[in-house]
């Protein structure tokens, strides 16, 4: 219970770090959203009319207080080139984000893990050193490169799926995750080289250490040593490692929203930037703040159910 | 009496990366090895690291692919206690299921009376039952080498090979494992086939003692033949290398 209190703790002080700093870089860069919204021919007099009028003109550490205060209470503010609240725009792109990173973690798992523990138990096979060869390709493709060319083989040639007709849940959910699922796939591919590369090595590590011998000895077989004594062990570094990439894959999203044109968060997040709209930014990024946090707690306690040396030392 | 191990021309190979090459090569590391094992005896195993009396073991457990020779041995399942009592346990399995494994693998032994037979075993070996619900971290190293002990007897081999058991051990603990595997031999009737380096434990603990070096077993004999008159140039270079210089005034 200590250590819940303790993460929970730590989990507070980030995210206020995190809105600190968001609200601080609105403050030093250039424009606000009040010369964005009127625009650069806009008299000076107008533009401090409307700062006043949307409280820009206030110091900084007031207007960070007043908005921590609000979102304290659920209250985020509203948008300033919407006029909706932030917390109903949000509302309604966090469905489709988190379904696209949630769909491209999956792909990345079923990918991922079968390979890994394939080329770890093949180690020096022929398809082992084929895999490796190509894992390595992939890994050094840039992701939003793997979109294009995804949307021009699977959108173009094969014509799987017509590029940018993406189909909100709302109207239909079938078609939502049919368009969903090329981008997803265009997420998770450099994710699953490098998960499959992080797990073959943890396994291969794991299958040098002595009780892997012992484990032998005791009657098992490949794949008893495998399944039952290695594969748990090796888990662990693989699971701090997928919390990064899960955490990663977001951010991905932000990238592949924009190639594929979904309107999700990361579309929303652009646009709010470019038009200084920063509640909607602030709460966007305070929510994937969030979301890192949360994964990693959650690698965390993962971590500690299959290694009880982690559980001890608390 | 009647031998328990019989190994005759045994020849076993390894394979090797070899720097600078994509094929590897393939390394002899025994060679010729012939000796047999009578039931009941402590026979013990000395000669310098890379020798070959781990992969000797090994090959005995028929976990050496590679190799040519026969082995007979009297035990379905010999056992093996290995040297580092630290990494031959799995970290993240409790002590319970470290010894119910063997069972698991090996017999149709139901739940409970496994449990039953483990919580016996540790008493046999001087661990109290709460160890069950234990992870090996929790443990000192002579309570683990014990557990290790403990895991090997599980299925009542008759043989049990104990490669460098105490080597990892303080010296005080050293003794009490090797007092425990004495009298754990006198109870369950083991053959011990005892690996190591030490030549003054091998000499307290064996009956007959072989000398390897290079993958070849250049001599053989009852320990007080080998320690007071030994024949090959490298026993003597050992004994003088252990500071035991009693040969030759007897």
């Amino acid at each position: 219970m200590k250590y819940a209190g303790k993460k929970l703790v730590s989990m507070l002080v980030t995210l206020l770090i995190v809105s600190f700093l968001v609200f601080f870089a609105f403050a030093v860069i250039p424009g606000d959203a009040a010369v964005s919204k009127l625009g650069t021919q806009a008299t000076p007099e107008r533009i401090a009319a409307l700062r006043a009028e949307m409280g820009l003109d206030r110091p900084f550490f007031v207007r960070y207080g007043d908005w921590l205060f609000s979102a304290l209470r659920g209250d985020f503010g509203k948008s300033y080139s919407y006029g909706d609240s932030v917390s109903a725009l949000i509302a309604q792109k966090l469905p489709i984000t988190f379904a696209l990173t949630l769909l491209s973690f999956l792909i990345m798992l079923v990918c991922a893990i079968p390979l890994g523990i394939y080329t770890a138990k093949h180690e020096g096979g022929m398809l082992d050193r084929i895999i490796m060869v190509v894992n390595q390709v992939i890994m050094a493709i840039p992701p939003f490169f793997s979109g294009i060319m995804i949307t021009y083989l699977f959108g173009l040639i094969l014509k799987w799926f017509q590029p940018g007709s993406f189909v909100s849940y709302t109207v239909s959910v079938g078609r939502f995750f049919h368009y969903l699922l090329f981008p997803a796939v265009a997420i998770a591919i450099p994710k699953a080289a490098m998960t499959v590369k992080l797990l073959r090595s943890s396994l291969l590590q794991e299958a040098k250490k002595d009780y892997v011998r012992t484990a032998y000895s005791k009657g098992n077989r490949t794949n008893g040593v495998l399944y039952r004594h290695v594969l748990k062990n090796a888990m662990i570094p693989v699971i701090t490692f997928l919390a990064m990439t899960f955490t990663d894959m977001i951010a991905g999203s932000v990238i592949m929203e924009q190639v594929f044109s979904v309107a999700g968060m990361g579309r929303l997040l652009i646009s709010s930037i470019s038009s200084r709209d920063y509640p909607v930014v602030e709460a966007i990024i305070i929510l994937l703040a969030l979301i890192v946090v949360l994964a990693n707690f959650a690698a965390d306690l993962l971590c500690r159910v299959l290694d009880p040396r982690i559980r001890r030392e608390v | 009496m009647s031998s328990i191990l019989s190994v005759k021309d045994l020849n076993c190979f390894y394979k090797k990366e070899s720097p600078g090459s994509m094929r590897r090569k393939r390394v002899q590391i025994l060679h010729d090895v012939s000796f047999t094992m009578e039931q009941g005896e402590i026979l013990g195993l000395v000669g310098e690291s890379g020798s070959g009396k781990s992969t000797l073991a090994k090959a005995v457990l028929n976990m050496v692919p590679d190799k040519s020779g026969t082995i007979g041995c009297e035990d379905a399942y010999p056992q093996m206690v290995f040297q580092d009592p630290y990494g031959s346990l799995n970290p993240a399995k409790t002590i319970g299921w470290i010894l119910e494994e063997p069972l698991k693998n090996r017999s149709r032994m139901p739940k409970e009376e496994r449990r039953r037979n483990a919580a016996e075993m540790l008493s046999h070996v001087g661990l109290d039952e709460k160890f069950l619900e234990r992870f090996p971290g929790e443990l000192s190293g002579g309570q683990r080498q014990r557990v290790c002990i403990a895991a090997a007897l599980m299925l009542r081999p008759k043989l049990l090979i104990a490669d460098e058991p105490v080597s990892a051990l303080d010296v005080t603990i050293q003794a009490q494992v090797l007092k425990l595997l004495f009298s754990l031999k006198q109870d369950f009737g083991l053959s011990i086939l005892f690996i190591s380096h030490d030549l003054r434990v091998v000499y307290q603990l064996c009956d007959r003692v072989m000398i390897m070096q290079g993958g070849r077993i250049v001599e053989m004999g009852r320990s007080d033949d080998i320690y007071f008159r030994p024949q090959h140039p490298y026993t003597k270079q050992l004994l003088d290398a252990a500071g035991i210089q009693a040969y030759g005034e007897k």
